[in-house]
Formats: structure tokens, C-alpha cells, sequence
């Protein structure tokens, strides 16, 4: 049994780490492939005409330009192997300590529009499963079909429209008020700020879960052992608190443990558009501005992410249904 | 009007016919075969076997005196319940403590729930349950296993216990024997006796005649879903107490009277005019081609044939 749990470990850990090569050099080859000159976007063009050659060509090395990328990507996995994330060519620090501070912030964003989103999107997909056929379900599969077919960046516009600029009830963007000292910068004004772009995600990442939770549902309302706790005189409420949630409750968990990668994605664009410095704009900036350790770096800590939610989705399951638990128990 | 209550048998079923249309292939409708012009009756203490072929829709018969059938099912005729008409109200009342349903097999319990909790149900009691499944052999170790670690015959127990626990008047078992092997089956048939013999009436539903004739006060065989002749079990002694060719077909085929096979298959869906089996039948004339076949009491039970055994040449 241990010896089995190891075997499993190590499969995993491989596993882990081939995702991450393989997305970081996907990153890597787009970025070299990009067609934006970093020195011309982060120098400027006016300012580089005024340059002498020599100072052009340290720049062009503090940037990468003159290394063929090979020896450049060889030189990022290296470093990589040894614990070193490398500096952050725009921001000059260290590429663990910008995510460090960027993810922060976009912590709230993400664990907020997680769970909201799981929870929003299995009550309704119950629901609508529950009512199959009828106006609730009517209007929920309705809501959900125009839901998955937004992009997440056009609610998030569409919210601040409507919340920010036309209600002016919350702010329209950035992460903290403009103009206060970080000191001064409370727990509300943070979760105020977050509001919009946490709903933004949680709107666009209900759909899936609800819409998979609804076919469950039905899966389950119409399954023997329904039919058979109903011939046992088990009430309506019954058989869903009962029987259907049990069944519904564990592939919607799994669901939405591996759609953290779309959320982490979808992150990306709204926070772009509500200007709030997290992960997400984080990326942008360093795929525009040719930052490879950081933009490298960000996909190092994503795919893992993403990674570990799908794993950890894999071992609830076997934690959680007993057919795997015990099933594997005896065997 | 309390006499005739009293007087009236536990379930009485006239001409019942269930079926059920569904879209095929597109928009074509297709009727699924069902039970077709069913009449029996059923008195505590009972225990009446209805025999057809698998696959033949038998089980709508048990779902229909549950009131449990689909939306889309259609239904004709009438179910009477001690004299009064089992409707889906009255069903939904009595389902699950009055009336109780014996299913098929091991799909029918949750597969994520353990048998212990399962079979107390709902509103049930704990204790009862326990004491229900100890009934038929099954520990507090059972209690707390998934239906998955469940042996077929354990299952099948399972499946009785959670139908006992309220003492039922009338228990309907759907196929309960099909998976294992004789002597569990035997058990199992064993257990049903035991309830008809405890003042239940038992209705056992079943493809299997041979299993069901160790058991049952009478027999019904449905052939393509109708009813072709009732009989008391005492009349499968010999081929020529059995009235009905199809009948006596079946009985020759059993392994112990000749093993001989009958030609051809039941029809499904589709049925020839007049008498469904007369395309098979050796005493088939060209007037059991035409017209539907009254079920009518003949001798010591009843029989839908134009040619029964017996009859004056």
C-alpha cells in the first residue's frame, strides 16, 4: 500500500514537472517568436535615437537581444534547476518576490471568484436539474448558455459600466484607493476593490459548473435508485438531500478544482481591465514588455498551480467515493 | 359499502395495459411493448407469479401498482386496491410501508450510501432496520458496507430487508432471482414464501416458471405482454392440466419434461391480428388469424385461446 502511494508520488511529481517544461517553453518560443522589440517598447524610440552605440548595445544585453534564444532558454532552465528564478528585467527585483506581491493580490481576486463561483454554480445547477424542463430550468440553462458564450473581459466591462461608472457605487479599478498611503489602506478598501473583478469571474465561471451540475442532476433524478427510494414513499426533498447531492456534490468539487486553470486565464483579462496589479497584469506586462524570467517565471508558478488543483481534485475523489477508497483497500 | 370493502380481494388488476412511446430516430414514434389486457386478482396470504419473457416490460406491471411509472407511460384499465382504485395518490399513501417494491438488482440501492442507512430509509428506524437485515442474515458488519461489496445474493437480501421492515400487505417482487445461482435463488424465493405465509400477498414477476412454480399458489404467463392463461401451480403437474398451447410449449421446454424447444420468437412491438401466438401455435386455424382472443375462466383457471386443451372437438 505505501509502496503503491510512492509509486503514485513520484509518477505525479514527473508528471508535474514535464507540464512545466513543456508550458514554459511554450511561453518561451512565443515570446521569442513575438514580434515586439523590448528595447524599442521599454526604452522608447525617441530615447534610443539619442543613445550612443555603446550604450545600445548594453541595453541590448541587459535584454537578451544579441544571445541566440537557445542559449538563453538553456540558460533560464539552468538556473531554474538550481533554485533560481532569476531578476525581473522590468521590475529589477528578484522574479520570486514580484509574484510574490502580484499573486498576493490576486489571491482575493481568485479564492473569492472560486468559491463564489462553485458555490453559485451548483445551487443553480441543482436547481435547474431538480425543475428539468420547467421556467427555473428554463431560465437558468438560459442564463448559463449566455454566460459561457461571454467573454470574461466583456462582463467585466459591462460591470464597470454599469457599477462604476453609472451607479458609482464601487470603485473603478486598481486594488487599493488612489492616493493613500499603504499604511492607511484598510481591509475594506481592499475587499471594495476586489468586489467588481471577483464578480467579473465568478459570473463567467459559474456557467460550466452549473451546466455540468444540471446534467448530473438528471443523471441521478432519473437513476434506478431514485426511482426505487420514490417506490419506498421517499419524498422529493428526500431523495435530492439524500440521494442526488451526494452524487452531484463530487464530480462539481472535481469541476471546479480543474477549471482553476480557465479562472487563472480569465484572471489575466479582467484584471487588465480593471487595472488591478495583480498576477494576471503581471503577465501582460511581461509577455508586452519582453521580461522572459518573469513572464517564464509566472508560468513556472501557474502551470504548478493549476497542476496541484488538479491533483488534489484527483485525491478528494479517492478520499470521498468509497468505491475507489474502499475498492482500493482491498485490493 | 364497509362489507364489500372487507370482502374484496387485497388487488384486483382488470385489463390493465401500459405502454410507453418514445421518439426514435428522429421524429418517428415508436410504442415500447408493455403489459397488454392484464386481469388477475390477489388475496393476502397469496403468492401469484406472473412469468413472461425478459425484455418483455413486465417490470411496468410492478411500477404501475407503485405509482411510479413515467410521465410518458400510457395507461388503461383499472387497479383496485382492497376495492378501491389504486390511483397515483393513493399509491404515493401506501408505497413504502403498505405496498412495497422488491426490485431487481443491486443498481437499485445507492451506490453511495451505506446499506444500513440505506435500508432504515428516509423516515425509518435504525433499530428496525437492523433487525430486518439480521432477518436474512446480514450483520452489523453489512450495515456498514457499499452496495458494491455486496454479493448478488447479499444484494437481493438487501433488497428484501428494506421491503420487510414495515410489515407490507402487499409485497411486489420484480424479477428477484435473475444472477444467482439455484440454491441462493431457492432462498430467496424461500424468503417471499415466508411473507405470503406471514399474511402478505405476494406478487412475484419473474421469467423464470420453473423458480416461480416452487413458490406460487397460481401462476399467470403473459405472452408479448397479454396474459394467455392463469392456472393454479398444482396444473404444471402434467402438460394436459395446462390449457393453453403456449403454456404447455413452455412446460414441454423445461428440463425436466423433454427439454424441447418451441420454434421461432416472441413478436416484439408490432403484433400479428387475432391470436399473438397463433403464428407459432400446432393448433392455430385460420379464425385465430382474425379478431382479438377473450381471457375467459376455463376449468380450474383462465385462458385467452380459441383452441384450449380439453375442449370438445
Amino acid at each position: 500500500m505505501a509502496k503503491r502511494m510512492a509509486r503514485m508520488a513520484v509518477r505525479q511529481m514527473i508528471r508535474m514537472l514535464l507540464l512545466i517544461f513543456c508550458a514554459s517553453l511554450a511561453a518561451f518560443v512565443l515570446l521569442s517568436l513575438s514580434p515586439i522589440d523590448p528595447l524599442q517598447q521599454n526604452v522608447g524610440q525617441a530615447a534610443m535615437g539619442s543613445m550612443s552605440a555603446e550604450q545600445i548595445e548594453r541595453l541590448q544585453a541587459y535584454w537578451g537581444v544579441d544571445t541566440p534564444p537557445l542559449e538563453r532558454f538553456a540558460a533560464w532552465v539552468s538556473g531554474m534547476l538550481q533554485g533560481d528564478f532569476g531578476v525581473s528585467l522590468l521590475y529589477r527585483q528578484p522574479v520570486l518576490t514580484v509574484i510574490g506581491a502580484k499573486l498576493a493580490n490576486s489571491l482575493w481576486l481568485l479564492v473569492l471568484a472560486w468559491v463564489i463561483s462553485g458555490l453559485l454554480g451548483f445551487g443553480l445547477g441543482v436547481l435547474a436539474g431538480a425543475t428539468q424542463g420547467r421556467w427555473p430550468d428554463k431560465l437558468i440553462r438560459g442564463w448559463s448558455m449566455i454566460i459561457a458564450s461571454t467573454p470574461a473581459f466583456w462582463v467585466a466591462l459591462l460591470l464597470l459600466m454599469i457599477f462604476g461608472v453609472w451607479l458609482k457605487l464601487l470603485p473603478v479599478g486598481l486594488s487599493v484607493p488612489i492616493g493613500l498611503e499603504a499604511t492607511a489602506v484598510t481591509l475594506a478598501d481592499r475587499l471594495r476593490h476586489a468586489i467588481l473583478p471577483a464578480l467579473a469571474l465568478s459570473i463567467t465561471g459559474t456557467a460550466s459548473v452549473c451546466l455540468h451540475t444540471r446534467q448530473k442532476t438528471i443523471q441521478a433524478l432519473e437513476s434506478d435508485f431514485v426511482l426505487f427510494a420514490r417506490a419506498r414513499g421517499e419524498s422529493g426533498k428526500g431523495i435530492l438531500l439524500r440521494h442526488v447531492l451526494r452524487h452531484v456534490l463530487l464530480p462539481a468539487i472535481t469541476l471546479q478544482f480543474a477549471s482553476l486553470g480557465e479562472l487563472l486565464g480569465s484572471s489575466v483579462l479582467v484584471e487588465e481591465v480593471f487595472s488591478y496589479p495583480g498576477l494576471g497584469q503581471a503577465t501582460v506586462t511581461a509577455g508586452l514588455g519582453g521580461d522572459l524570467p518573469l513572464l517564464l517565471g509566472i508560468t513556472v508558478i501557474c502551470s504548478a498551480m493549476v497542476f496541484g488543483a488538479n491533483f488534489a481534485a484527483d485525491c478528494l475523489y479517492g478520499l470521498v467515493d468509497p468505491r475507489i477508497r474502499k475498492g482500493a483497500g482491498r485490493t | 359499502m364497509e362489507s364489500k370493502k372487507q370482502n374484496a380481494p387485497l388487488l384486483q388488476v382488470q385489463g390493465l395495459t401500459v405502454s410507453f412511446s418514445r421518439y426514435a430516430q428522429g421524429f418517428r414514434r415508436v410504442t415500447l411493448p408493455g403489459v397488454r389486457d392484464l386481469s388477475f386478482s390477489l388475496d393476502e396470504g397469496e403468492l401469484v407469479a406472473v412469468v413472461g419473457a425478459s425484455g418483455s416490460g413486465k417490470s411496468l406491471l410492478a411500477h404501475r401498482l407503485l405509482g411510479i411509472l413515467p410521465h410518458n407511460a400510457q395507461v388503461g384499465g383499472q387497479v383496485l386496491y382492497r376495492g378501491q382504485p389504486l390511483d397515483d395518490r393513493l399509491a404515493g399513501k401506501l408505497r413504502g410501508h403498505e405496498i412495497v417494491l422488491v426490485p431487481q438488482n443491486v443498481s437499485y440501492l445507492d451506490p453511495l450510501m451505506q446499506v444500513g442507512e440505506q435500508v432504515k430509509g428516509e423516515k425509518g428506524d435504525a433499530q428496525k432496520a437492523s433487525a430486518a437485515l439480521r432477518r436474512y442474515g446480514l450483520g452489523p458488519e453489512v450495515e456498514k458496507m457499499y452496495p458494491f461489496q455486496l454479493s448478488g445474493g447479499m444484494a437481493r437480501r438487501v433488497l428484501i430487508a428494506t421491503a420487510v421492515q414495515h410489515t407490507p400487505s402487499l409485497v411486489v417482487a420484480d424479477e428477484p432471482t435473475p444472477g444467482l445461482h439455484p440454491e441462493a435463488a431457492r432462498r430467496v424465493l424461500g424468503h417471499f414464501k415466508e411473507l405470503a405465509q406471514a399474511g402478505a400477498g405476494v406478487l412475484l414477476i419473474t421469467h423464470d416458471l420453473e423458480a416461480a412454480l416452487e413458490v406460487a399458489d397460481r401462476v399467470i404467463v403473459l405472452y408479448a405482454g397479454a396474459a394467455v392463461e392463469e392456472a393454479p401451480a398444482a396444473s404444471f403437474a402434467a402438460k394436459e392440466l395446462l390449457q393453453h398451447p403456449y403454456t404447455q410449449a413452455l412446460w414441454q421446454a423445461s428440463p425436466n419434461h423433454g427439454f424441447v424447444p418451441l420454434p421461432g420468437t416472441q413478436p416484439v412491438g408490432q403484433l400479428p391480428a387475432g391470436c399473438a401466438f397463433a403464428p407459432r401455435c400446432p393448433k392455430a386455424g385460420p379464425e385465430c388469424h382474425e379478431g382479438a382472443v377473450a381471457y375467459e375462466k376455463q376449468g380450474a383457471g383462465y385462458v385467452r385461446c380459441l383452441h384450449p386443451e380439453g375442449e370438445q372437438l
